[in-house]
């Protein structure tokens, strides 16, 4: 593959948005971009985004880069994806549910019959899988961008990236490193609140702790996350075994670092005796 | 995803982009009449109510917002009314005015994503808002001007604009200091113009002569152009509280969708919305939306659904206001939030989503966690009435080619803003004419 984007080119490069099951959130994060959205949209062709209604060639084309949003949750989604990586030179997750199989991976700790008798009267008609998983374990990926929702400023760096051959300038540290770098006073040093922040990918700016809040770790574990690590301060800091649970198994619950977490008991959400 | 006999004719159109969420609409003709018309909704289903039971009352705010990427506010205060009034508490005072500030700005970013990018096309006659922008590049640019100032307001209020962090059972995190919210005022100023604008121009849009006879319902207050809580309403009689609204309103499961569709006990479709709150409450909007309704010939009596996008842009005058009325009046709360103890109980709450009346109801145990989660959202209620207005406008119109019917059928769904990630993105327009 090479490429899509030289400075030669004379076609502007092609972009996609797909989704897959997720709340529209990441790929809203697109038209979030107000200030820059015509600007992109002069620098790539947004030959196929349904939300903002291009249609273009109904999704049977190539692109240079397709963004994919949403984690794979029912048959049809299984060869849907193989077919948008056939058209894809790049494709990039973005957020939490396509690159770690979402808030909705919670199904894959029990037997998705129970949560469909749960919502549904006639759950005969839903057709969904046991699962829910990520891109990654369907098709190679060739960037994930973490965030429940994905940072604005990231997505639009991912796309000048790709679109440029070049690259992405994501960083891979802790939530804990952006939120000394913004200066702010450590919320468990200084109040005592427990916090995800020294486990959780960077790319938010620290907002959490910047209101007050313990990072909640919607962006997924960083690179070297710790996590029996940090689940020893969150337990000093107050929070019983059930909760830290709880914590971890939330918007990033599939992600191979938080899946088997505690490490000896199967159920995530279970009661404390 | 079509199952048609070989002797029936079938088209499909890909289309309906321009909609939060996926699905598809299926017509089908026999003998030059309507037989059926199904707005089918293919949205994966994500089980919230089912992973929500053994989590904490705390959690709810920021869990269910990720049903809804385009409405987190709206899934954030419902949840924190229903779990504050399973635990016996009020949030009232300049808590509540910060939380309908927050709510102002999503009011504002999501009438205007759907008026400018997602509507407005359509009577222009372009495909999409990037088209638009082509040829009226001013016209774009002022909309999404307009959609950030409600962005700015989900930024400093709630953290961000998608899921905010700041917002918490009993109140927030952090509150804004008054000076934190002078820069929004200045930028309130600017939108409202740009709203009482766009008013203007929407209302110069050409319309259909359509109407329909649906009943409408939205919460009202008796003093305010109602977000959150108050009674839910109609313009059929129906006034009931929080906690008897499934005396009233029944969920069904159908086949072709997996959003469940909403009806009233004994009186069937029934419509939420902008339309159905400007019905019932028209009256309290503050004076600046008053006018331009006034000025763009807006009757509350209003019954036809392309005219929807005037009350649309009408509302976005009435949040903008109504920001700037709270922000001026603003005292910074002694503490961002009251202490919310859990106790064992039942507790229900409603707010005014972009789309529509949202309701949630939460049981708890004593401990806190919760034993069972129930929320109907706007979509579901409206389904059926979408299905119900499409039936309407096909059988008037089987005339049309397939294609042109196929464009204006997804007009007639996109008058309802649906978010079908709430209750998708794709729909494909099938008719079946035999
Ligand atoms: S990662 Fe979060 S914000 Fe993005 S689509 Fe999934 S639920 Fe929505
Ligand atoms: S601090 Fe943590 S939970 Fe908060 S926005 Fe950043 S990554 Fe998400």
């Amino acid at each position: 593959m090479t490429p899509a984007s030289t400075e030669l080119a004379q076609e502007r490069p092609r972009v996609a948005v797909w989704k897959f099951s997720s709340c529209d959130g990441c790929q809203l994060t697109l038209l979030d971009c107000e200030d820059e959205l015509l600007t992109v949209a002069e620098r790539v062709e947004l030959a196929y985004f349904l939300e903002a209604g291009a249609v273009g060639d109904g999704g049977k084309g190539l692109y240079d880069l397709s963004l994919v949003e949403g984690s794979i949750t029912t048959p049809g989604d299984l060869d849907r994806i193989q077919d948008v990586r056939r058209r894809s030179t790049r494709l990039v997750t973005i957020g939490a549910c396509a690159s770690a199989g979402g808030i909705q991976a919670l199904r894959n700790f029990t037997e998705v019959e129970q949560f469909l008798g749960i919502v549904y009267a006639q759950p005969q008609f839903i057709s969904t899988l046991e699962e829910s998983t990520a891109i990654s374990d369907h098709v190679e990926v060739d960037f994930e961008l973490r965030g429940c929702p994905i940072d604005k400023n990231q997505l639009l760096e991912v796309i000048a990236a790709f679109t440029n051959g070049r690259p992405p300038a994501i960083p891979g540290h802790s939530v804990c490193v952006e939120c000394k770098l913004r200066g702010n006073v450590c919320v468990t040093v200084a109040q005592g609140v427990p916090c995800l922040g020294p486990v959780t990918h960077a790319g938010c700016g620290a907002l959490c702790p910047t209101y007050h809040r313990g990072c909640y770790g919607c962006f997924g574990p960083s690179e070297t996350a710790n996590v029996a690590g940090v689940a020893v301060e969150l337990r000093r800091h107050g929070m019983d075994e059930h909760e830290i649970e709880l914590a971890m198994h939330t918007f990033n619950t599939w992600s191979p670092e938080l899946r088997d977490y505690p490490p000896s008991a199967p159920t995530p959400t279970g009661e404390q005796p | 995803m079509t199952h048609r006999s070989p002797a029936s004719r079938t088209l499909k159109v890909d289309a309906l982009a321009r909609v939060e969420g996926e699905g598809a609409m299926y017509i089908e003709v026999r003998d030059g009449r309507l037989h059926d018309v199904q707005l089918r909704i293919y949205e994966p289903p994500r089980f919230f109510e089912a992973f929500l039971r053994g989590r904490r009352y705390t959690e709810p705010p920021d869990i269910t917002a990720r049903i809804c990427g385009i409405c987190p506010v709206a899934y954030q205060m419902s949840a924190c009314l229903a779990i504050e009034d399973a635990c016996g508490v009020t949030i009232d005072g300049p808590l509540h005015d910060l939380r309908r500030l927050l709510y102002c700005g999503e009011w504002i970013e999501s009438h205007t994503l759907h008026l400018y990018l997602l509507h407005a096309p359509d009577f222009l006659g372009y495909s999409n808002a990037i088209d638009l922008a082509a040829d009226h590049r001013d016209l774009v640019t002022a909309g999404l001007d307009l959609k950030k100032v409600g962005n700015e307001i989900l930024e400093v209020v709630g953290g961000r604009a998608i899921h905010p962090v700041n917002v918490k059972v009993g109140g927030f995190y952090r509150v804004p200091t008054r000076k934190d919210l002078a820069p929004l005022a200045e930028r309130l100023r600017g939108a409202l113009d740009t709203a009482m604008n766009t008013v203007a121009w929407v209302a110069g849009f050409d319309f259909p002569e359509v109407g329909h006879e649906l009943e409408l319902a939205a919460l009202c207050h008796p003093d305010e152009y109602t977000m959150m809580g108050g009674r839910f309403r109609s313009t059929r009689g129906l006034d009931i509280a929080a906690d008897e609204f499934t005396d009233h309103v029944i969920e069904n499961q159908v086949e072709h969708s997996t959003a469940l569709h909403a009806h009233l006990l004994e009186r069937g479709e029934y419509l939420v919305g902008p339309m159905a709150r400007f019905a019932l409450s028209h009256a309290l909007l503050g004076p600046e939306a008053l006018a331009a309704a006034s000025d763009a010939g807006l009757e509350p009596g209003e019954r036809n659904p392309f005219r929807s996008i005037i009350v649309r842009a009408v509302e976005i005058v009435q949040a903008c206001s109504e920001a700037l009325r709270i922000i001026e009046n603003y005292e910074r709360p002694d503490a961002p939030a009251v202490e919310v103890v859990p106790r064992a109980g039942v507790g229900f709450g409603w707010t005014e989503a972009p789309r529509g009346m949202l309701w949630h109801r939460y049981e708890l145990d004593a401990e806190g966690t919760i034993v069972d989660a129930l929320i109907v959202p706007p979509t579901s209620q409206n389904q059926p009435a979408i299905e119900h207005d499409l039936y309407h406008f096909v059988e008037g119109h089987l005339d049309l080619d397939d294609i042109e019917l196929g464009l204006r059928c997804e007009q007639t769904i996109r008058n309802y803003d649906p978010c079908i990630s709430c209750a998708t993105h794709f729909l494909d327009v099938t008719v079946s004419r035999t």
